[in-house]
């Protein structure tokens, strides 16, 4: 039998080239640089994440596939991998002073974060649960060596340790259900796997089921949806916080690329049965994102519990089933990504007086400094989903969606936990505003941070009043899933 | 028009921001003047007003997320525009009142104040109901923060408790106005009072409504917040949360459930006045036995409240025009009289009203204006208080004798303890140096309380005009309370 080579098109893929030759570029160059001129390496990863942005947005999205329908080009595949873009660089430019300050600028990091991206980058772009694995590992095996980046820290080895083991027990039990799939139905690929499942009518063997539910689970680990969350408290409080930034909003991007992958690609034919789980998953999540904050005094764990909430905002959105639920995950995740940068940009300008790892380090913050101040008030409001902020409006949409598609106990549960967390958002903005000073708050604020954070706020506002713009884009994002 | 009369105090906010960088006096001309000029245009609003017509007048529309359904679009009627008065009213007053007592971050204080105050006049003018909400709940952040900046010793408990409290009430209403435009197919405000309804629909919605109105009126036994918010707030904030934020919820009553949900509405009647009734007595028993000022006021608010809801479920003319009236009478009195407790406790700094005594022979001005304010408190006829609280008396003896008997009780135990307050603080000898010592009122305290007195007996001797505003608006609101909107099945309820 002769090899079929199979039509390759490296044109879709120059984004990911672009990625993976800066990082190997910037690894010989760090070498070369040497000590002096660390923080040139860092300018230039973000400078090369600009240049995939432009890469990205350059690219047609016009559907076509490359490597036998392994890797997809298309309108969604475009949306998220910039939306990944900007999950990396906003991070990597709030913690430029604090990776100095730590010295963990030995070039690698910034490489290796890189490296991450790129594997979320092939992620989003996957065609088949093969690729979609390769994607996975690349991104999550970067993001453990990152959790363990202060390797002097015990807390620090202890999170990249922790987050090493159950993030391989998650990946076992992915390859597990991918495996089953690939039984029952002869292929990996997520069209074949659709087909296999419309041409059974209904008569599947219970692998198929149990296959599904492996990789959804295998998937909630990376998303830190409960009762997959277990790992997301300790991880976040023990990393090195500018990796906890980016943890907090990278990896869910590019998870949350391959759930519509999965879910809408590959199981649509299963809505019945998914739709259930994830709404359980959904209120579970909210559930302890709204009551396990509370008990937190760390603001780096309470903001691992609020993720929790966040995410199960977001499955109540995809387990509705219809385009608006799915467009209304995108509005959120989008607005997600700016509310989380900004209130870690702000522990990290707090993190240059050996401050701000607790939630009491913010008392008085606002006499000190009003506008920080003001801005932190601004994301923690626009968390607790407080109009007229752009957390409000992403939630609005869930909450329309979910109401739409006849979830309306869930929706009703949603509004009600979302009132819970409205608690411990509150009491930031308490310490901030209603308490005396007991820091100096002397720390200057490098024009990056400053930079991101009033990006971040304006956005807030101008997307809590005018989000026009960003419904429009994620409608033509998600119209391909009709 | 109305956007600008909306929109004027955030340009002020931003003027603030720009113009008074470190300078508290610049800041309080600011918000000062911007407060006046919104005043002014809103009194333009008032001459410009059509009474003959029901229809919503000042309409502006303008697409904003069309892809949502959700628009642009502000009006209002005669049931709107007499709170968005109250609210333009008020808030100058509010800023002088603050101008000596708020000295620590004044800058943010007055940027708190003017968001507030479009927010709150948004809320009254916003005819599409993702606008309203926007505004009802923007509306939260500047109040907490007032409360728990600017407040008293246990305004940090105060403020939280105030938020969260009203949070989760309007989150469910969030969820029925969801299921509203699912239905009726629009955020219009307007369309939706005529769209037809499902009488088990509306049972649910009118519950979600509720809760949400309910906590902010506030009914008995959802009234447990008001008493620590205005007793920790500063004097301003508890003017426009006594005077203008109590208003939100029995406006939304008015605005949304009455017609929107008529047969709801009219089954839910036993419920509303079961609550009235208990706040009425039991608000005013506890009131009673206040040992401070501002509470004993708190009280009286929600009791003075459950005559409101009264009058607005009775489903007639008196009741809803007393109803209505009788807010903004609330207003003015309660308003007028959290200032006047601002006035002694700014040269006190004590609420408690054993500490007074003797108050008259010191400060004979502020115990006659006090007076004042206490007689229309009581509803002594004359005084606005009488005509609000007659026609909601009469409107309730024609729905339901049994009610208007109780709620009068009311009426005696409001005189009671108010002219025992009176006769506590103003009364008997001096026996403190700290009273011995205190001035009278000063011109900017007595040009606080002038407009407030003039419609005090403006309002007492000739409400015509007043209610003349109301009129069409309430006759429409009638009409549209008695239609069946669910069809013949549930008509067989009744």
């Amino acid at each position: 039998m002769p090899v079929q080579m199979p039509d390759i098109n490296l044109g879709l893929m120059l984004p990911e080239i672009l990625v993976a030759l800066l990082a190997m570029a910037l690894l010989l160059l760090s070498a070369w640089y040497g000590k002096e001129g660390r923080g040139t390496i860092g300018w230039m990863s973000i400078l090369g994440i600009g240049l995939t942005a432009l890469a990205i947005m350059a690219s047609g999205g016009s559907g076509e596939t490359t490597f036998g329908g392994m890797f997809v080009d298309d309108q969604f595949s475009r949306f998220m991998k910039l939306l990944l873009c900007v999950s990396t660089a906003l991070p990597l430019l709030i913690s430029l002073n604090y990776v100095r300050e730590h010295k963990m600028d030995g070039g690698e990091y910034y490489v290796i974060t890189l490296f991450s991206m790129l594997g979320g980058m092939i992620m989003i772009s996957s065609g088949d649960f093969v690729m979609l694995y390769l994607g996975l590992e690349l991104m999550s095996l970067s993001i453990y060596v990152l959790a363990a980046f202060k390797r002097g820290d015990v807390k620090s080895s202890e999170a990249g340790l922790k987050y090493f083991i159950l993030g391989s027990l998650a990946s076992g039990i992915l390859l597990y259900g991918i495996s089953l799939i690939y039984g029952s139905f002869g292929s990996v690929s997520f069209i074949d796997v659709a087909q296999g499942i419309t041409s059974a009518h209904g008569h599947l063997s219970p692998a198929v089921g149990l296959g599904m539910v492996m990789i959804i689970g295998g998937l909630s680990f990376k998303i830190a949806a409960a009762p997959f969350h277990m790992w997301a408290p300790d991880v976040y409080e023990g990393s090195p916080t500018s990796v906890t930034a980016l943890m907090g909003v990278m990896p869910k991007v590019a998870a949350f690329a391959v759930l519509y992958r999965v879910l809408l690609i590959a199981f649509p034919g299963l809505h019945d049965q998914w739709g259930p789980l994830l709404q359980f998953m959904a209120v579970l999540s909210l559930a302890v994102g709204s009551f396990a904050a509370i008990a937190q005094t760390n603001i780096k764990r309470m903001l691992a519990y609020s993720a929790v909430g966040h995410i199960g905002f977001l499955l109540i959105g995809l387990a509705t089933g219809t385009s608006d639920g799915y467009q209304s995950v995108l509005i959120y995740l989008t607005i997600y990504i700016f509310m989380n940068t900004g209130a870690f940009a702000l522990v990290l300008i707090l993190n240059q007086d050996g401050i701000g790892d607790n939630l009491t380090d913010f008392k008085g913050l606002a006499k000190k400094r009003p506008y920080l101040a003001m801005l932190m008030a601004t994301f923690m409001f626009s968390m607790g989903g407080i109009p007229p902020l752009a957390g409000f409006i992403g939630k609005l949409y869930v909450f329309m969606a979910a109401v739409k598609a006849g979830m309306i106990t869930i929706a009703i549960v949603g509004v009600l936990f979302s009132a819970v967390s409205a608690f411990y958002y509150l009491r930031v903005v308490k310490y901030m505003y209603f308490d005396e000073a007991e820091s100096p708050f002397s720390m200057e604020v490098s024009a990056t941070s400053q930079a991101v954070v009033v990006l971040s706020g304006i956005i807030m506002l101008v997307w809590g009043v005018f989000p026009g713009s960003l419904l429009a884009w994620t409608e033509t994002t998600i119209r391909m899933f009709q | 028009m109305l956007s600008l009369v909306t929109f004027l105090p955030l340009a002020g906010v931003l003027a603030i921001i720009i113009a008074a960088r470190n300078n508290a006096n610049t800041a309080r001309y600011i918000a000062l003047i911007v407060s006046l000029a919104t005043f002014v245009l809103s009194l333009r609003l008032l001459f410009n007003f059509d009474t003959s017509t029901a229809a919503f007048q000042f309409m502006e529309e303008s697409t904003w997320l069309p892809a949502f359904g959700i628009t642009y679009r502000m009006g209002v009627d005669g049931i709107s525009l007499p709170f968005v008065l109250l609210t333009t009213f008020l808030t100058p007053l509010c800023i002088l009142a603050s101008w000596e007592s708020v000295q620590k971050m004044v800058k943010e204080y007055m940027i708190a104040f003017l968001a507030l105050e479009s927010f709150v006049i948004g809320v009254f003018c916003a005819l599409d109901f993702i606008l309203f909400y926007i505004l009802w709940e923007a509306m939260l952040i500047p109040m907490f923060l007032l409360i728990g900046v600017w407040g008293g010793p246990n305004r940090v408990y105060a403020a939280l408790k105030f938020f969260l409290y009203t949070l989760a009430g309007s989150v469910l209403m969030l969820i029925a106005i969801i299921v509203l435009k699912n239905t009726g197919g629009t955020f219009s405000i307007p369309d939706l009072m005529n769209a037809p309804l499902d009488f088990n629909l509306q049972v649910w919605l009118f519950l979600g409504f509720f809760i949400s109105f309910a906590v902010k009126v506030p009914m008995w036994p959802f009234h447990t917040w008001l008493p620590d918010a205005h007793v920790e707030a500063p004097t301003g904030g508890s003017v426009i949360l006594a005077g203008i934020l109590l208003k939100m919820g029995a406006y939304g009553f008015l605005r949304f459930s009455i017609p929107m949900l008529p047969d709801a509405s009219r089954y839910f009647v036993p419920l509303i006045f079961g609550l009235s009734l208990v706040g009425i007595v039991y608000t005013a028993l506890v009131a009673l036995m206040q040992k401070d000022l501002k509470k004993l006021i708190a009280y009286s608010s929600v009791s003075h409240m459950g005559f409101v809801t009264i009058g607005l479920f009775s489903f007639n003319q008196q009741g809803l025009e007393g109803g209505i009236l009788q807010m903004i009478n609330h207003g003015i009195v309660a308003g007028g009289l959290f200032l006047l407790v601002g006035v002694i406790y700014d040269r006190m700094h004590t609420r408690e009203i054993a500490k007074f005594g003797g108050v008259v022979n010191v400060m004979p001005v502020y115990a006659v204006i006090f007076m004042l304010f206490t007689m229309a408190a009581v509803g002594l006829p004359g005084t606005n208080g009488f005509v609000g609280e007659f026609l909601i008396l009469l409107g309730a003896f024609l729905a339901n004798k049994a009610v208007a008997v109780v709620a009068s009780t009311g009426l005696v135990l409001g005189a009671a303890y108010m002219l025992w307050l009176y006769k506590k603080v103003f009364f008997g000898i001096i026996h403190s140096e700290e009273v011995q010592a205190l001035k009278d009122m000063n011109k900017r305290e007595l040009a606080i309380f002038a407009p407030l007195i003039i419609l005090i007996f403006w309002i007492g001797f000739y409400p015509g005009p007043f209610l003349e505003i109301m009129h069409t608006s309430v006759e429409q609101l009638l009409t549209q309370s008695h239609t069946i909107k669910a069809g013949t099945n549930a008509v067989a309820m009744y």
